[in-house]
């Protein structure tokens, strides 16, 4: 039995009536569904907490009129905008591949959410390959963006697609050989599995363990998902400043508003493995504050990692392209083999 | 496997909601159609040609060696599953494995095809054979 259909039948108890596919069916559309609400919520959010952040970094106010108080319905008006926008497709567009990139992005970013485990039982399906699944379908918004820059027929989205494309695959690998550290004491990808492993109080959590290999590990990790999600200092692909936009420069109303959606909830994956994988995921630091969900301190510590990632925005400058590929393949990626051959040495002495 | 049915859900519906809200947003948005707005955006000025064209992609090496190190990749993850298991045995085989990538790594390293501005070959022995 899945953690999440027990969870879903502990709920409604009627459920166990009904036929076994039709059961699933209905309760993954349903989680489907509030997932999607979740993504939606947390790019709102995520979008006035990003501007107010900017904007009290740079000694601003940022918005303040809409809806009151200190413009909490700033992002929602937006989203009402982009609905209402004019879609616009340039004439000499690829169509197919135009409309078809958003569907990618967006829907790749979504299936990531099925693997993440938001407490004991709920995690939409407990994959035992899952840390493996959410690596290669993340992987999948590289053929999204390089799909829209090239059937844009826009110079400057062709430059950022090719520029996402380098970016993200060279980047995948630190990522992969980050987290394969961990895997190796573990012994297992499932993201439950993983996350249990851990139980105990804060000095038990991956990123304390054979210190301090795996904090390095998971600095490695972070540096790299930043890279992963195009943000600062690695947002050559978008950079507005040179590129008017990179890869969406041609997308305007909705399509826009899923590029935007699906890299915001990037940026909420990427922050969610790692609290997954090296910060506890759903558990409590210490004994005492085990009274508090899990699903609390999950979001909590996610939304921490989202945090820094705006906060490194308005610290760091973007790097220049080659300075880009020199930390991939000359920094990061040396030094997580060295991690895993060093953590390889540990445990086999 | 419920689990991978979960995930084929997660797709189709993922897919279902962005086209549903697309075709939304087509019956809501005003159309005020003419042909300019339909130019792709190049700062104001008319494109000058296509965007299709053939340009130094640079870094090209990189993705040929990003095929090699994610095959590594996938290699490795069943292997850390069962180091626990497995010991001294995995760990010097594995060595063995990602001694002969890491090779492949410093020779394009040394090669300069991670670099922007790729080292000139030194071709002293054409040169002496040229009789310069």
């Amino acid at each position: 039995m899945e953690p999440l259909f027990q969870f879903f039948n502990n709920l409604f108890p009627f459920i166990s009536d009904w036929p076994e596919w039709l059961a699933h069916t209905v309760v993954g559309v349903v989680t489907v569904l509030l997932l999607f609400g979740f993504v939606a919520l947390f790019a709102l959010f995520a979008i006035w907490l990003e501007r107010k952040i900017s904007a009290h970094m740079q000694d601003r106010l940022g918005p303040m009129e809409v809806g009151g108080w200190h413009g909490w319905a700033q992002p929602i008006a937006d989203a009402i905008k982009l609905l209402v926008k004019e879609d616009i497709i340039p004439a000499m567009a690829d169509r197919t591949l135009f409309k078809l990139a958003p569907v990618i992005v967006f829907t790749a970013a979504l299936a990531g959410f099925a693997v993440l485990p938001w407490s004991q039982d709920f995690i939409p399906a407990d994959l035992n390959v899952g840390l493996l699944y959410i690596l290669s379908v993340s992987s999948f918004a590289v053929i999204g963006l390089l799909m829209g820059g090239w059937a844009s027929n826009n110079k400057w989205s062709l430059y950022g697609a090719m520029r996402a494309a380098s970016q993200m695959i060279s980047y995948e690998i630190p990522v992969a050989l980050a987290l394969l550290a961990v895997i190796m004491n573990a012994g297992t990808m499932s993201m439950r599995h993983l996350v249990i492993a851990q139980s105990g109080n804060i000095l038990d959590w991956n990123v304390f363990n054979f210190f301090p290999l795996t904090a390095v590990a998971f600095f490695i990790y972070f540096v790299a998902s930043l890279a992963e999600v195009n943000r600062t200092p690695f947002d050559l692909p978008e950079g507005e400043s040179e590129l008017v936009g990179g890869f969406h420069t041609e997308y305007s109303s909705m399509r826009f508003a899923f590029f935007f959606l699906g890299e915001y909830a990037n940026m909420y994956i990427v922050s969610a493995i790692a609290t997954t994988v090296f910060l506890g995921g759903w558990l409590a630091p210490f004994e005492a504050l085990n009274f508090i969900p899990g699903p609390i301190w999950f979001v909590g510590k996610a939304m921490t990692l989202v945090f820094i990632q705006m906060w490194l925005r308005w610290t760091l400058p973007r790097l220049r392209v080659d300075q880009l590929m020199y930390t991939c393949w000359k920094v990061l990626t040396p030094f997580s083999f060295a991690i895993i051959l060093l953590i390889g040495l540990w445990k086999v002495l | 496997m419920i689990g991978f049915y979960t995930v084929l859900l997660f797709i189709l519906t993922g897919a279902f909601l962005v086209s549903f809200t697309v075709a939304l947003s087509r019956f809501l948005a005003p159309t005020k159609d003419y042909p300019e707005k339909h130019i792709p955006y190049e700062c104001g000025e008319l494109p000058q040609g296509e965007a299709w064209i053939q340009f130094n992609n640079r870094f090209y090496i990189v993705a040929l060696i990003f095929l090699i190190f994610d095959v590594e990749v996938i290699f490795m993850y069943p292997w850390a599953v069962v180091f626990n298991d497995m010991g001294l045995l995995a760990f010097i085989e594995m060595f063995i494995f990602i001694f002969i990538l890491l090779v492949g790594l410093a020779y394009v390293w040394v090669k300069g095809d991670l670099d922007w501005i790729k080292p000139k070959p030194r071709l002293e022995h054409l040169a002496k054979a040229k009789g310069e």
